[in-house]
């Protein structure tokens, strides 16, 4: 279960590295081609993207790290 | 001074001794004297012993040559008195006679008794009997005379001889009445005979019993002495009486032949009287009348001899007839009486046959003194015949040739001698009377005597007779009685045996009963033995047969308990050994990794336990990971601790609530700032503050490095939220081993206590 942590942890950084990056270029690379003009600057685009990636990663991270207590509960319909 | 009181002291010294010196001489003198008195006075006991000793023993020995009845007593009582008697007073007498007792014998009370008594005591009128057939004649008159009854036993035994008598043997002669005449003849006896007779008697006496087989014995013996007895007195007597029977015939026919011949004499006398013939024929008659005389005295002389033969041999008969009856054997008594009877009648023949001699030879002696007198008649005749006629012959018979002067002579002379004959006659008439008294006289004297004679001849004749008659009576009468005693006694002897044989039907009957009472008591007795015995010997034998059977199944539990046993040995072997295993298996673990799976360990504990169910359940407790995966070491758990203690510190906060990625740097923030010791003793009671992560955390590691992995993991198990998350596997991994552990250390323990019971002691 440590181990998990630890990979909870490395998958989330990796991950939250990942996707933002890959959200952040690819949401650069979409916005450049989108002409989402605002965004004039790829890095800043990049830095948008990044950070919704980051964010992205950071809350499923969080949710990962939370997914042991997350209870799922179902409706039982009463007839 | 001192040696004044040496002096004095050796002075007083001395005439102590000096006192009692000078006492002791005096003593010794007194002594020396009274010895010499003394001495005198010991000389005279000894004298006196040795002379009260010596009387003593001479009068011991006088006595004893006196009594030797008190002689035998020293000699039985004092060792040595007998040579000292034989040297002083000689040799001891010889032992006395016994005195005689003169008690009569008695002879026959008929009692009849139990024929044992009889049988027992038969011997005493065998003996009896003995004597009287051994002896010749003489019992004592003492002995045949009253029956005096005596013992009955005697009684017994003589009616116990007649009744065998009756049976077999002939009867007892009864002693008292026939033996009386003959009695009559030994009352001479003398007093020395009738003393051996009493001393036998008394010897009969002493000696009492006899058994049976010597009395039949001596029954038989007397019986055969009698016959022999009887056989040779039969014999004699048989003898005697032929030869005297032979001799008597002879003498009878030696005088009938006498008598023949004095008859022919008679007879030719006569006829030579009567007969006148011619001289030659005269001659030849007077020739053959001398050879008839010859003959008649011869004959008279051989009847003469036969006759005094005869009558010595009829002595002898009757010397022997007198022998036989005083023999006194019954069964010879009717050939006494007969050879009696012939003697008898053989006397009474021969004096017949005598009388009848004598008779004839009276005749004869008339004849010839009728001859005689008609012969010198005749001589004379012819003498006067020759005187007167001298030329005439004498033969007066040739009368034809006389001349008648002869003849006239003769006339004359006839009538001469006719005259004096008739005068002679006259005369012979007148004397008639007197010659006839005289004769009658001289006849009646002579006839008187023949008649004495004859009538002696005739009473002894018939007094023999009627003795012969009268024994003959007896002899009968005595047969008879004794056939009717015989008929009683049988008769007695029947009632006696029917009596007999009932009584012993009856005692037989007892007896057999009794016998058989005392079969079947001993039999039951036996029975009862054996049956209790057989029951014995089937208890032992059963006892034996239980306990060597309960020993076999002792011994046989014992071997199947040792087998068991050494099963279970052999098992709780095994099962160590595979727990052993284990435990080794245990040790395997490399660092970190875990060891190897247990398994096979497990199932080799399986198999050796198969029956044992608390192996079995421990063995099947083993948890599953630790089979398939082995566990991990505590020393790799302790490692790990070390991590996990770190990650549980930087996520202490985080719980279900904070569990947000603020949450998580905040947690680890306050791990990087929060400072506790790392080893906290752990109380005994856990309070609520102290569930803290981080005391909880230092709890476990005091615990784990103290080696206490268990309590490590129950204060890891107090952690919640995200610590408990992340030291999870640890404690399941810790779990895992603690459990694997404890599953092992039962099991060691078991098989190390199943061990420790089966295995025993050498």
């Amino acid at each position: 279960m440590a181990e998990e942590h630890g990979r909870k942890w490395d998958r989330c950084l990796a991950d939250s590295a990942r996707t933002g990056f890959g959200v952040g270029v690819v949401f650069s690379r979409v916005s450049f081609h989108t002409r989402i003009a605002s965004l004039c600057r790829p890095n800043v685009a990049r830095c948008v993207g990044s950070g919704m990636g980051l964010g992205m990663g950071y809350s499923n991270c969080q949710h990962d790290f939370r997914s042991p207590y997350l209870l799922h509960g179902h409706m039982v319909k009463d007839q | 001074m001192l040696r004044v009181c040496w002096r004095g002291a050796n002075a007083a010294a001395r005439k102590c001794l000096c006192g009692n010196g000078a006492a002791q001489p005096m003593q010794s003198c007194r002594r020396y004297t009274s010895a010499g008195d003394s001495g005198s006075v010991a000389g005279k006991i000894v004298a006196a012993s040795l002379l009260t000793v010596g009387g003593g023993v001479g009068g011991t020995i006088l006595y004893a040559k006196w009594d030797p009845k008190f002689r035998a007593a020293v000699e039985k009582g004092v060792p040595y008195s007998d040579q000292l008697f034989e040297m002083t007073i000689g040799p001891p007498p010889p032992p006395p006679v016994i005195p005689l007792p003169k008690k009569p014998v008695k002879v026959e009370p008929l009692q009849i008794s139990s024929v044992s008594e009889a049988s027992k005591d038969s011997k005493q009128p065998q003996q009896m009997k003995e004597k009287k057939v051994a002896k010749e004649e003489k019992p004592p008159v003492q002995q045949e005379a009253p029956p005096l009854p005596q013992t009955i036993e005697e009684a017994s035994a003589e009616a116990a001889h007649i009744i065998s008598a009756i049976s077999e043997v002939p009867s007892v002669p009864a002693p008292g009445t026939i033996d009386q005449p003959a009695k009559a003849l030994p009352t001479t006896a003398s007093a020395a005979e009738e003393c051996k007779e009493c001393e036998h008697e008394a010897h009969a006496h002493v000696v009492k019993e006899r058994p049976e087989e010597v009395v039949s014995a001596r029954l038989a013996a007397q019986d055969r002495a009698e016959h022999d007895l009887l056989s040779s007195l039969s014999a004699k007597l048989d003898d005697t009486l032929g030869s005297s029977a032979k001799l008597t015939l002879q003498a009878i026919g030696a005088q009938e032949a006498a008598l023949s011949a004095i008859a022919n004499h008679t007879s030719k006398l006569k006829e030579a009287m009567d007969a006148e013939g011619p001289s030659d024929k005269t001659s030849a008659q007077w020739r053959s009348l001398e050879d008839a005389l010859n003959e008649r005295s011869r004959a008279a002389d051989e009847a003469g001899a036969a006759l005094l033969k005869a009558k010595e041999e009829l002595e002898k008969l009757r010397k022997v007839i007198n022998a036989a009856k005083d023999s006194k054997i019954d069964a010879a008594r009717p050939q006494i009486l007969a050879a009696e009877e012939n003697l008898h009648s053989m006397v009474v023949d021969l004096d017949r046959a005598v009388g009848k001699v004598q008779t004839a030879q009276m005749e004869a002696k008339i004849v010839s003194q009728y001859s005689e007198l008609v012969n010198e008649a005749k001589a004379q005749f012819q003498k006067e015949l020759d005187s007167i006629t001298p030329e005439i012959q004498a033969n007066w018979k040739g009368l034809s040739k006389l001349s008648p002067d002869d003849l006239n002579s003769l006339i004359a002379h006839a009538h001469r001698r006719i005259d004096q004959l008739n005068r002679e006659l006259a005369e012979q008439r007148v004397r008639e009377q007197i010659h006839i008294e005289a004769a009658l006289d001289q006849q009646r004297l002579e006839n008187q005597k023949t008649l004495d004679k004859a009538v002696g001849t005739a009473i002894s004749h018939s007094r023999e007779q009627m003795r012969l008659e009268q024994e003959k009576k007896i002899e009968d009468v005595r047969e008879v009685m004794e056939a009717e005693m015989r008929t009683q006694l049988r008769r007695q002897a029947a009632a006696h045996t029917d009596h007999l044989r009932d009584v012993l039907k009856v005692q037989e009957q007892e007896l057999r009963a009794e016998a058989q009472e005392v079969l079947s008591s001993k039999l039951m007795e036996q029975e009862t033995n054996y049956r209790r015995v057989t029951q014995d010997q089937l208890d032992a034998f059963t006892l034996d047969m239980n306990a060597a059977y309960a020993r076999l199944k002792g011994i046989e539990e014992a071997i199947d308990s040792h087998v068991v046993a050494e099963e279970e040995a052999r098992k709780a072997h095994q099962l160590w050994l595979s727990v052993e295993a284990l435990t080794y298996s245990l040790k395997t673990a490399v660092a970190d990794s875990p060891t190897e799976p247990l398994e096979t360990a497990a199932k080799a504990v399986r198999e050796s336990c198969a029956d044992n169910e608390f192996a079995v359940a421990l063995a099947s407790a083993l948890p599953e990971e630790s089979l398939s995966r082995g566990i991990y070491s505590e020393a790799s758990l302790r490692a790990r601790f070390y991590q996990i203690r770190g990650l549980v510190r930087r996520v202490a906060m985080i719980n279900e609530t904070r569990n947000s990625l603020y949450q998580y740097f905040l947690s680890y923030l306050q791990s990087v700032l929060l400072f506790e010791p790392e080893q906290l003793a752990p109380p005994t009671k856990l309070k609520p503050e102290d569930l803290d992560t981080f005391k909880l955390l230092s709890y476990a590691t005091y615990s784990i490095e103290r080696g206490d992995l268990e309590l490590a993991a129950k204060f890891i198990n107090q952690l919640t939220g995200e610590p408990r998350r992340v030291a999870q596997d640890w404690l399941k991994e810790a779990r895992l081993t603690l459990e694997t552990r404890q599953v092992v250390n039962l099991l060691s323990a078991y098989a190390n206590a199943v061990g420790l019971g089966t295995t025993q002691a050498p």
